[in-house]
């Protein structure tokens, strides 16, 4: 059987031939596993958001622990108490907030459209967490993270994530050490809000001083932190009247 | 090496040494650079890169005798695509956590040249089994030397391993800091990874003057 391999035919064959191939293997396989994937999804933004409130399984100062996956559907519902959506000056309460895509919401922004910004209220031992979810560019790809603050809209804790920093240095941002600095920290300054800076030239590596809108940055990664700060900056700019209407409450 | 011919064992063996194929063919110096400040990311990449070039070395050299030589580099392209997406993909749905540990690796898997160049260099030339002993052996070559960089890096850089401080405590002074001793910043950054690599190249050529090369 003589095929000549070098013809224009047979490469043009082999080529549509293989791109079926590959495409139908990889379109089975993605339509298949869609539901586990969301549902993973689903449940890691939980666990993500119960994190920053200070509800996980952290142990001393090692690594970062979950609520485990099994137990974070019960939980989510045992502390988040409320749901909201903010839409200019409307505000909803919504059991799915939590599962709106910022990134589409900042997009249709762009367009005109009515952001709509979901914000979850949580409640552990009697206080109430205000938590912001927020999204952001790093150095290679997206950031997000989500914030918790208090009633005098200090921090009690962060988590933040991202897609593609780089391995060993920006994505440290999901280490306890960087995320750590974060709790405790106020966003506001003389009553205005500054957001929280992660500033390379820092005095205070330990993170004593509380007041200074600053955490120490990381290493290596100066995008991925100005990236950071120029999130929790975006972010808080956006919620802005609620958090005052919390403030003014005090 | 029982199973192994003597011939086979030269496969995994020579890429170890003095086929390396960072230090000697110079290959796959992209990643080496960007993943190795810390050894845990060093050891992931090495693990990926031994999945992907052990299976796509077999499935390229199945493939060898129908490929077009025209279009071969694309084919190959597509093929270890191919693998890492599935991978990426069976992980997300199955072992989420891993997922995202290695999901940041995917990329600098896929355009690792050390990849393309054994599919390119050995698997369309050569049988399903010496290639898949090919590829094991070459991305163990590959891991050896990434695990090497990531711990000096990781140790001088950070003065941790595997994330824990082994040299005391860098803000409270304690251990080795307490003498003055500092991180150095500098093996954070890609370019120390060039010059540890230039070290173990120096060192492995002083060992066996037979890979130096006459000007």
């Amino acid at each position: 059987m003589a095929v000549n391999r070098d013809s224009n035919a047979y490469t043009v064959l082999f080529a549509a031939g293989l791109v079926i191939v590959v495409g139908s293997i990889l379109a089975y396989l993605a339509f298949s596993l869609a539901p586990a994937i969301a549902e993973n999804m689903r449940l890691e933004k939980q666990q993500n958001i119960l994190y920053a409130m200070g509800v996980n399984e952290n142990v001393d100062e090692g690594s970062v622990n979950f609520v485990p996956t099994d137990k974070v559907a019960d939980d989510f519902k045992k502390y988040i108490v409320d749901q909201l959506v903010i839409e200019g000056d409307k505000i909803t309460s919504n059991k799915e907030a939590y599962l709106i895509d910022l990134k589409k919401e900042m997009t249709a922004a762009k367009n005109g459209a009515v952001q709509k910004l979901p914000l979850f209220i949580g409640e552990k031992k009697g206080k109430k967490f205000y938590i912001i979810p927020m999204y952001g560019v790093g150095l290679w790809d997206a950031i997000w993270g989500f914030v918790s603050l208090d009633d005098t809209l200090t921090v009690q804790g962060v988590f933040f994530d991202h897609k593609a920093e780089t391995p060993g240095l920006g994505s440290n941002i999901n280490q306890r050490y960087f995320m750590d600095d974060f709790t405790g920290e106020t966003i506001l300054k003389d009553g205005n809000f500054v957001g929280i800076n992660v500033a390379k030239v820092n005095n205070d590596p330990k993170n004593n001083i509380k007041d200074d809108n600053e955490v120490d940055a990381l290493a290596g990664a100066t995008i991925t932190g100005d990236g950071i700060s120029a999130m929790i900056k975006k972010s808080l700019k956006l919620y802005r009247p609620y958090l005052e209407s919390v403030k003014a409450k005090n | 090496m029982g199973i192994l011919t003597k011939k086979d064992a030269r496969l995994i063996l020579d890429p170890l040494a003095d086929d390396n194929p960072i230090t000697i063919q110079v290959l796959g110096i992209c990643s080496a650079l960007a993943i190795t400040a810390e050894l845990m990311a060093s050891i992931v990449m090495a693990i990926s890169v031994l999945f992907v070039l052990g299976i796509g070395n077999v499935v390229i050299s199945l493939m060898r005798n129908i490929i077009p030589s025209k279009i071969r580099i694309i084919v190959q392209l597509i093929v270890v695509a191919t693998l890492v997406i599935i991978v990426d993909q069976v992980l997300k749905a199955f072992a989420y956590e891993l997922s995202k540990t290695l999901s940041v690796f995917v990329g600098l898997i896929i355009t690792n040249c050390i990849i393309m160049g054994r599919f390119e260099a050995f698997a369309l030339a050569n049988g399903p089994w010496r290639s898949f002993l090919d590829g094991i052996g070459n991305s163990l070559g590959y891991g050896v030397i990434l695990i090497i960089v990531g711990f000096f890096r990781e140790l001088l850089g950070s003065g941790t391993l595997f994330g824990h401080p082994v040299l005391g405590d860098a803000i409270e002074k304690t251990g080795l800091y307490a003498t003055g001793y500092e991180n150095n910043g500098f093996m954070i950054l890609p370019p120390a990874a060039l010059i540890v690599v230039g070290i173990i190249i120096w060192v492995q050529r002083s060992k066996n003057p037979a890979l130096i090369e006459e000007n």
